[in-house]
C-alpha cells in the first residue's frame, strides 16, 4: 500500500480525482502535426540538398522567395508544437513527483515556445528584411 | 515510479535443482520462480528436470507434474486447463501467456517460468491482481440503458451485424497477460487502466444495446486512464487468445475525436 492511503480503500486510491476529461485534443494535435511534418521535412531536406555549395547570398535569396518562408515557418511551427507535445508525454510517463513533473513540463513548453518564436522571427527578418 | 533495477530483497537467486529420474531420455529443464511470503529469503529460481516422454504437452502439464511428483509447495493458479478461464497466466520463456495452451515444444532450451511481470507476488507464480480487477470494475462492465427493461417474454434485440461488432472483444478471458506486458502499465499502473480493461471498455462502447457510450467515453478521456497508451503493441503480441487490445484502444481514441 502507498503511504498516507494505507488505510484507504483500493477504489479511492485507483479512482484518484476522477477523469480529467481531456487528452483527445492533445492526441489529435500530435497526429495532425506528425502528418504535416512528413511533406514539410521532405521539402526541407530536398531544399537543403539543392542549396548544397550555395553562397550566403543565394541562400538569403532562396529564403526571400515566394514559397520558402511559408514552408519554413510552417515547418518550425509544426515541429516545435509536435516536439513539446511529445516531450511532455515522456515526462508524464516517467516523472511521478508532482512538483518535478509540473516544473519540467512548463520548462519544456516554455522552451519550445521561445525557440519557435526566435526561429520564426529570424525567418521573417530575412524574408521581409531590406 | 519507474524502476530499472530490482530492490535488493527482490533479486532472484539460484535455487535448488531437482534431477530427472534415472533412465529418462527426453529431458527438459524447467526453471521456476519461487518466493515464499512466510520466509525472509529472496526469490529464487528452482530447476526441475522432467522426462517429457512422461509428461503432457503443455507448460501447465509440466507444472502440475512438478507439483504432484516433485515439490508439492510449488504454487500457481489453474482451473480449466484449456484457455477459457484465464487463471494460469504467467510469463513463460519471456512472454506472458496461458501455461495451459503454451506447448512445451515451442520453447527452445530451458523453460523459464515467472509470474506476470510488475505485479506484487503473493507466492511463487501467483501475482496480486486486485488492482487490475478494481480497474476493470471501474469501467462498469455491464449493459447500461435508459430504455426500460423489456417484458419477461422479450429481450433486447441485436442484428447479426451488430453482434458481429463484438467479435474479437467478447473472447477476452481477463487473464491480464496484455496489461502486465505493457510498459506504460508498469510505469503508471495506478492511473493507466491497461489494455485488458480498455478492451473491455470498448466492448461495451461498441455494443449496440448499450446506451451510455458518451458517459463511458467521458470517464475514459484522461491523459492517464486512456492516453498513456503509446501503441507499443506488447498487448497484442502477448494475448494468448489472439485478440488485438491495441486496436480496441485505437477505436476508443477514434471515438474521442469523432464526438468533438
Amino acid at each position: 500500500m502507498n503511504g498516507p492511503t494505507a488505510f484507504g480503500s483500493r477504489f479511492r486510491r485507483l479512482g484518484g480525482l476522477g477523469s480529467a476529461r481531456e487528452g483527445a485534443a492533445h492526441w489529435w494535435a500530435q497526429r495532425l502535426t506528425a502528418l504535416a511534418l512528413v511533406p514539410l521535412v521532405f521539402w526541407f531536406v530536398a531544399s537543403l540538398a539543392a542549396l548544397t555549395g550555395a553562397g550566403h547570398g543565394e541562400v538569403v535569396a532562396w529564403l526571400r522567395g515566394p514559397i520558402a518562408p511559408v514552408m519554413m515557418i510552417a515547418l518550425l511551427a509544426a515541429g516545435f508544437h509536435h516536439l513539446q507535445l511529445g516531450l511532455a508525454e515522456v515526462i508524464e510517463d516517467y516523472v511521478h513527483n508532482q512538483a518535478a513533473k509540473i516544473t519540467l513540463i512548463i520548462a519544456v513548453k516554455g522552451g519550445a515556445a521561445l525557440c519557435a518564436l526566435v526561429s520564426i522571427l529570424s525567418v521573417l527578418r530575412i524574408a521581409l528584411g531590406p | 515510479m519507474v524502476e530499472f533495477t530490482l530492490p535488493r530483497n527482490s533479486k532472484v537467486k539460484q535455487g535448488k535443482t531437482h534431477k530427472a529420474p534415472a533412465g529418462a531420455v527426453n529431458v527438459k529443464s524447467f526453471r521456476v520462480y519461487r518466493w515464499d511470503p512466510d520466509k525472509d529469503d529472496n526469490p529464487r529460481l528452482d530447476t526441475f528436470e522432467l522426462d517429457l516422454d512422461d509428461c503432457g504437452p503443455m507448460v501447465l502439464d509440466a507444472l502440475i507434474k512438478i507439483k504432484n511428483e516433485v515439490d508439492s509447495t510449488v504454487t500457481f493458479r489453474r482451473s480449466c486447463r484449456e484457455g477459457v478461464c484465464g487463471s494460469c497466466a504467467m510469463n513463460v520463456d519471456g512472454v506472458n501467456t496461458l501455461a495451459c495452451i503454451k506447448p512445451i515444444a515451442e520453447i527452445k532450451g530451458d523453460a523459464k517460468v515467472y509470474p506476470l511481470p510488475h505485479l506484487k507476488v503473493v507466492k511463487d507464480l501467483v501475482p496480486d491482481l486486485n488492482d487490475a480487477y478494481a480497474q476493470y470494475a471501474a469501467i462498469e462492465p455491464w449493459l447500461k440503458t435508459e430504455t426500460p427493461e423489456p417484458g419477461p417474454e422479450s429481450e433486447r434485440l441485436q442484428s447479426p451485424e451488430e453482434r458481429k461488432e463484438l467479435d474479437g472483444l467478447w473472447e477476452c478471458v481477463l487473464c491480464f497477460c496484455c496489461t502486465t506486458s505493457c510498459p506504460s502499465y508498469w510505469w503508471n499502473s495506478e492511473r493507466f487502466l491497461g489494455p485488458a480493461t480498455l478492451l473491455q471498455a470498448y466492448r461495451w462502447i461498441n455494443d449496440s444495446r448499450d446506451e451510455s457510450a458518451g458517459e463511458r467515453l467521458d470517464a475514459l478521456e484522461d491523459p492517464f486512464r486512456l492516453y498513456r497508451c503509446h501503441t507499443i503493441m506488447n498487448c497484442t503480441n502477448a494475448c494468448p487468445k489472439g485478440l488485438n487490445p491495441a486496436k480496441a484502444i485505437g477505436e476508443i481514441k477514434k471515438r474521442m475525436v469523432q464526438r468533438r
